[in-house]
């Protein structure tokens, strides 16, 4: 398949899964079980909302999700009771397989929600969502279910709010167009037909995700897309248009700390890979500037992009699911 | 559950326990209010709300549903008797613009966002009835016709609401309206009221040389003094407000346009008459004297009315909130009620649940009192139901 055809065949909208009780009848048909997984670390004005709104539609209603799990980093805010009085499984992320320590960053919750969740297909949704709706979770989960090819799906978010003529740009937010697409375009160009690589959002099902090894910090995303990619081609990718998404927007300078994560998984994958040659070792600090009275200082922030082995590696995980390497 | 009672002590007794059972419908009735509140909504574009309220009624199965001409939305709960009818109103639009971050955030004991009390609420409680009907096996006699309302605040002037009762066919024994806030409110009389707009322009060719001698805000201070000056008798109760003033552009530049918001209320309507002529008289002479253009209109206006305190309709509602424990709040209203009742139909609006920081950005209504006032509007619509509140022949 070349990657126009992908674009065309494996780009959705989710309008196309508005019949909720046919996606449930053709779950159930399945007998498929799906697991909701939000990340948090101190989501309290957000998470209230997404919980009750999931419960409420995807799990009353129309029964399409089996748990709705909030994986928490350990926040000092309200998140875990309130995730809680709306009838939430929330896990503290440090409780999850203590014995292999607790690392920070969301990936680490991401990977120890492989282990701690028990559905067939795991569902990821940022918990800062503010316009949130039903369709975050079914869009995704949807093509896993109507399609066995489909292995990971991705959301992109494009809606504009006005717009007059017939061609207008679209992509991702900064860092993809600034780091991301440009990194693609060199090294792994099928992977340039994903609209919005970064996004937080995405369906997995659980033999992809515990074959993958998971970067704790900003790099999952991107290695997650690599990795795929290479074990089980193209083919194995979608990307849902979910409309438009309000969350919060970050500066610049948040935004070149999050671009260095990426770009040393992304360094770290492209070596292993053996697209790149050999690398030198790679500095863990990033340094940005600071005015103090007219002195230029440089503050320097360490940025440690630890990885997760694929979750199959773990005898606790092989036990609990009955799985094999 | 019985919903056939034939006396008000047989639904009092049901009352301790109804929260209790209300509160599996919590995730169904705060998604309704998130999905309805967070669309935008101001007077006149109510259309994508009331399209999702729609929508929401027919995702619950029930047959009878549709749009009107005005703008409103209509759905029915079936009764078993097709002949008779109870109408629940919510009006759809709020007080804030489009351009205003509708986010909701839902706490563990709150919900907190603009226009979530006024009138997210009363609308979401609407969209639920059908599946917390379904979630208690409930029928009732009457048929329960939902009535989400467009154009009811501000220069709206209640014309979704007035449309619907001029063209409606169905007969209506009584009506209730539903309001987010307060519980405990219990609204059954109108009063005579009128909202005005003056608006003041100076001509534009006057020059700088004369700034200072004449302005657009300097007219209309004269009205608003003058309008100060307007007797108001303590009876029949009777009051002015003078809700908001525009005008101007900045410090040293001469205002050439104003505008006054005002609204006038009394228990009278030959006052809310002599008043209306009064301001006439005031600003027909601010025209004269300052060489400017005044505009005065009447945006929207109200007959006072209302049914009595000893109807059995009131007094039901009354027994039900002091089962309760309800402090009741009765006050006049100027909303849907007032329509309602003008037109010969027993009416009373009611609160759904506690609420502060009202039409502010940070309205917020606390969730756990919602069951009882959504206890407070089933009892009483059993009320109405079984025939307990219509007045002796």
């Amino acid at each position: 398949m070349n990657l126009n055809e992908w674009i065309h065949s494996n780009t959705i909208h989710h309008s196309q899964f508005w019949d909720l009780k046919k996606l449930v009848e053709e779950k159930q048909r399945q007998g498929l079980k799906i697991s909701l997984c939000l990340p948090t670390l101190n989501e309290e004005k957000t998470i209230g909302k997404e919980i009750v709104m999931f419960k409420s539609e995807l799990v009353d209603r129309y029964p399409l999700l089996d748990e709705i799990a909030v994986i928490d980093s350990g926040s000092t805010d309200r998140t875990r009771d309130i995730a809680a009085t709306f009838g939430a499984d929330v896990y503290l992320s440090a409780d999850i397989l203590p014995q292999y320590g607790e690392k920070k960053g969301k990936g680490e919750n991401l990977w120890k929600a492989v282990y701690q969740l028990t559905g067939d297909i795991i569902v990821y949704v940022d918990a800062d969502i503010k316009n949130i709706h039903p369709r975050f979770a079914y869009g995704l989960v949807a093509p896993l279910i109507y399609r066995p090819e489909v292995h990971y799906v991705k959301a992109f978010y494009d809606r504009p709010l006005a717009f007059s003529q017939g061609v207008r740009p679209s992509g991702g937010g900064r860092v993809t167009e600034i780091l991301v697409r440009p990194l693609f375009s060199l090294f792994f160009p099928d992977l340039t037909g994903l609209v919005q690589p970064l996004s937080g959002e995405y369906a997995v099902r659980r033999e992809v995700l515990d074959k993958i090894p998971f970067p704790i910090g900003y790099g999952v995303e991107t290695s997650h897309l690599i990795d795929v990619y290479e074990k089980w081609g193209m083919e194995a990718i979608a990307q849902v248009d979910l409309d438009q998404r309000v969350h919060r927007n970050q500066e610049t300078r948040a935004l070149g700390k999050m671009a260095f994560g990426i770009l040393r998984a992304f360094l770290v994958r492209a070596e292993a890979l053996g697209v790149i040659g050999k690398l030198p070792e790679l500095s863990t600090f990033l340094r940005q500037f600071q005015v103090s009275n007219a002195n230029f200082e440089q503050i320097a922030y360490e940025i440690v992009e630890e990885e997760r082995p694929p979750m199959i590696e773990l005898p606790e995980y092989r036990e609990k699911f009955g799985v094999a390497l | 559950m019985q919903t056939t009672f034939t006396s008000l002590d047989g639904i009092l007794a049901l009352l301790p326990s109804l929260p209790g059972r209300l509160a599996p419908i919590q995730e169904t009735l705060i998604t309704n209010l998130i999905m309805l509140g967070e669309i935008p909504s101001p007077t006149f574009e109510e259309e994508a709300r009331i399209k999702l309220f729609l929508q929401r009624l027919v995702e619950c199965g029930l047959p009878d549903v549709s749009g009107d001409e005005a703008g409103n939305g209509v759905g029915i709960i079936p009764g078993r008797n097709p002949d008779r009818n109870i109408l629940l109103v919510a009006h759809a639009d709020s007080v804030y613009t489009d351009k205003t971050d509708h986010s909701l955030s839902v706490l563990s004991d709150e919900i907190i966002g603009p226009g979530v009390a006024d009138n997210a609420l009363g609308l979401a409680v609407l969209a639920t009835l059908p599946s917390l009907f379904e979630m208690l096996g409930l029928q009732l006699d009457a048929n329960l016709v939902l009535l989400s309302s467009s154009k009811g605040l501000g220069r709206g002037n209640l014309d979704g609401l007035r449309f619907f009762m001029e063209n409606n066919i169905l007969p209506m024994e009584a009506g209730i309206c539903v309001e987010g806030a307060q519980l405990g409110r219990l609204s059954y009389s109108a009063e005579g009221m009128f909202r005005g707009y003056i608006n003041c322009r100076i001509p534009e060719d006057l020059g700088w040389q004369r700034a200072g001698q004449n302005s657009a805000i300097i007219a209309l201070n004269d009205v608003i003094n003058r309008i100060l000056e307007i007797p108001i008798p303590r009876r029949p109760r009777t009051s002015i407000v003078l809700g908001a003033i525009r005008g101007g552009k900045s410090y040293n530049i001469m205002a050439t346009q104003s505008s006054l918001r005002f609204e006038v209320r009394s228990e009278s309507a030959g006052q809310v008459q002599a008043i209306r002529e009064r301001v006439e008289d005031i600003v027909a002479h601010a025209t004269s004297t300052h060489n400017a253009q005044f505009e005065f209109s009447v945006v929207s206006s109200r007959d006072p009315g209302g049914i009595d305190v000893g109807h059995p309709l009131v007094k039901s509602c009354r027994r039900i909130m002091e089962c309760l424990e309800l402090e009741t709040e009765i006050r006049p209203s100027m909303s849907e009620v007032s329509e309602l009742i003008a037109r010969g139909l027993p009416a009373v609006t009611l609160g759904i649940t506690e609420a502060s920081n009202l039409h502010d950005l940070d309205e917020t209504i606390r969730i756990k009192p919602i069951y009882t006032g959504l206890a407070q509007l089933l009892a009483v619509l059993f009320a109405i139901d079984g025939g307990l509140c219509n007045e002796p022949e």
